[in-house]
């Protein structure tokens, strides 16, 4: 097992630039996501780290060396392709013994191997079965056999539950959490599901065109997000903007939205007056009569135990999570009351979250 | 194979069941015809097969066989009578007609020849055009579009329409009347077709499997030889029959190109009817016994054909 370290690397197909200048390092034993939209460059850098595509520039760490040039098999790195590129003339032993013969592993040894792989994948009745014949969970199971059989330095996975239907995800989602507790592998997984990353990352890199937006643990990315691009992608429903204007001055505890004072956490930077927005997730609004900020009922979307309420402000509709015990009819006029902590202010042109508190406290109780 | 599984929403009617099959099997019986009456003149003898009305029901003889791989020449009967007892069947068969046998005739060399020249073209195709094929799905090569219309533009005139260049450029590289010559011939009208299927069939082939092998510690050769060769099998199948049935069937190139050593069982064949009368029982036996390989050889590989021909028409 090793740690990567990507540094400054790029990609540019022609004009199109894949992957714009990104750092970051995933720690020997990590579970590592790389989470974003669709052509958002991080299958093209998973594919970097694997030795698929050159970078145009930048390095590749892995362990300490230099891989940023080196052919796909002098890495020592295993991938999942999302359509598991089982190989179909070969059946479930030959396909997770693939890797080892190439060692030229003796065969009794590459037997073992496969055997105890399977016992630990809980495939060991399926490895003389034709891979064509195999359930979409069994054959997701059988590339992962594949991956571990060499016990290679990293594993790196490119939206490998993608084509499986929901209830075989859930449990996929699951499988690969505990097994990556046991066997405590280097993992990089790339999806633009956000519930499989929240739910199985240490460490989530938010990437939209190109460029990487934040970096941090899934309760950083939800709660802190770095830039309203990432507030907007993580959460179902997504964070809430309301608009505001003017600047905002170093230990201000308060902002005006739409004639309602709202109290925020303390400004921690001065910044210059420019179209400011408020994000709020929806699980952190209250209905409340008293409250100035005031909305019509929309709609209203029941959940169980929540439901979703959207609410016509003078800013559009925002969508508070709330009990699923309250009553509400649409046209019903409902004060909104946020919750104070929790609030992000972000700078409506760079998309840039503004220092406050909230972050410190953070950073205080990582560092205490 | 059904067209319905691929066009139509309601399952065919019986009604329009019987009507296909009654058209297929009537098509089946017309294209089968010609080579039910070449395989029957083939074992009549020559009296029986320009016998007018046309004999439906003949004494089966071995007279054309004999014919087609011996040469003969003709005795007085005084002569045959001097001669000790026929050793075989076809020594009795043509001292019935006054003659005896002289010798082998050059069919089997010529038929070996077909079979060196046609198998070795397409081989020669075959693995020219996977290898180009692979390269062209796979790889940036500059100008791709323009290479793969170059190839594909060698098609578009007959192959004969070059004939006369060939012929003078053959004569002067010694290349005439040699196996050699022929090979590389067929080889290079054939390997544009191999390409252009072979590129469709690699194309399907995702290039995941290879990018596994390659990860999982496999040089690019080793991969493209373990996971796309293995599942390119159907398509390099289908190319084969496509390439072999061209090569020995061929005719005007061979009947041009070569006469002696080098001759193949086409341009031979029609010789025949000049040696001693108009002998279609041997002429009719040499075609049935030309058609055997290429008969075997689709029959092992029928479902390939049948999917290179149907490709692309029906999406999986």
């Amino acid at each position: 097992m090793a740690e990567i370290r990507v540094q400054n690397l790029r990609k540019a197909f022609g004009a199109f630039v894949a992957v714009q200048d990104s750092n970051f390092v995933v720690e020997d034993g990590e579970f590592f996501v790389m989470l974003g939209p669709s052509g958002c460059g991080k299958t093209t850098t998973l594919r970097m780290i694997a030795g698929l595509e050159l970078p145009t520039g930048g390095k590749i760490l892995l362990g300490g060396d230099d891989v940023t040039m080196r052919r796909a098999r002098e890495r020592d790195i295993a991938f999942v392709f999302q359509l598991f590129a089982l190989y179909p003339h070969m059946n479930v032993r030959k396909n997770i013994g693939f890797p080892l013969l190439a060692q030229g592993m003796p065969a009794a040894e590459i037997r073992s191997r496969v055997e105890e792989t399977a016992r630990l994948l809980r495939i060991d009745h399926l490895l003389d079965k034709s891979v064509s014949g195999l359930a979409g969970g069994d054959r997701q199971r059988v590339a992962l056999g594949r991956a571990i059989v060499r016990r290679p330095k990293c594993f790196l996975m490119d939206e490998p539950l993608g084509t499986l239907d929901t209830e075989f995800r859930d449990l996929m989602v699951h499988e690969l959490r505990e097994l990556h507790n046991r066997i405590h592998a280097t993992t990089v997984y790339v999806t633009h599901d956000q519930m499989e990353a929240m739910s199985m990352a240490d460490k989530i890199a938010v990437m939209n065109h190109g460029v990487i937006e934040q970096f941090g643990t899934p309760r950083e990315i939800y709660d802190r997000p770095a830039t309203m691009f990432v507030a907007d992608f993580i959460g179902s429903p997504p964070m809430n903007f309301l608009k505001f204007g003017g600047g905002l001055a170093k230990g201000a505890k308060e902002i005006v939205v739409q004639g309602a004072k709202v109290a925020v956490p303390e400004v921690r930077e001065d910044i210059a007056p420019a179209d400011m927005a408020l994000g709020i997730r929806p699980e952190h609004i209250r209905f409340d009569d008293g409250s100035k900020l005031r909305g019509a009922i929309y709609g209203t979307e029941y959940l169980g135990t929540t439901q979703i309420v959207a609410v016509e402000t003078a800013d559009g509709i925002i969508k508070a999570r709330v009990p699923a015990g309250i009553h509400l009819s649409p046209g019903e006029q409902v004060g909104l009351t946020l919750s104070s902590t929790r609030l992000s202010l972000f700078e409506k042109g760079s998309g840039r979250a503004v220092r406050t508190a909230m972050h410190d406290q953070a950073a205080e109780a990582r560092h205490g | 194979m059904s067209l319905t599984t691929a066009h139509s929403v309601v399952a065919p009617s019986a009604n329009s069941k019987r009507i296909a099959g009654v058209i297929i099997v009537a098509y089946a019986l017309i294209s089968i015809v010609p080579l039910l009456w070449i395989f029957a003149t083939s074992f009549k003898t020559p009296p029986d097969s320009i016998a007018y009305p046309p004999k439906l029901v003949f004494q089966p003889s071995l007279e054309g066989y004999c014919n087609l791989f011996t040469t003969r020449t003709r005795q007085t009967p005084e002569y045959i009578n001097s001669l000790g007892p026929a050793t075989g069947l076809c020594d009795a068969t043509v001292r019935k007609r006054n003659m005896v046998i002289a010798g082998p005739s050059n069919f089997l060399p010529r038929f070996v020849n077909s079979l060196i020249i046609a198998f070795g073209s397409t081989f020669c195709a075959v693995f020219l055009g996977t290898l180009s094929a692979y390269g062209f799905s796979r790889f940036k090569v500059p100008l791709a579009d323009d290479l793969l219309f170059f190839i594909l533009s060698t098609r578009f005139m007959p192959p004969i329409a070059v004939a006369i260049p060939i012929y003078l450029m053959y004569r002067e590289l010694g290349l005439s009347d040699t196996a050699l010559g022929m090979i590389l011939l067929y080889t290079a009208v054939n390997v544009s077709l191999a390409v252009w299927l072979l590129k469709g069939f690699i194309d399907e082939i995702p290039r995941e499997y290879e990018e596994a092998a390659m990860i999982d510690g496999y040089t690019r050769l080793q991969a493209f030889w373990r996971t796309v060769l293995p599942q390119a099998t159907t398509g390099i199948a289908a190319t084969a029959i496509f390439c072999l049935i061209f090569a020995w069937n061929e005719y005007a190139f061979a009947a041009l190109l070569t006469s002696g050593t080098a001759q193949t069982a086409p341009p031979f064949i029609p010789t025949i009817i000049g040696e001693g009368g108009q002998d279609w029982p041997a002429v009719a036996a040499g075609t049935t016994i030309f058609l055997v390989p290429i008969l075997v050889f689709t029959i092992l590989l029928r479902k390939q054909l049948l999917r290179g021909i149907t490709f692309g028409a029906v999406r999986k």
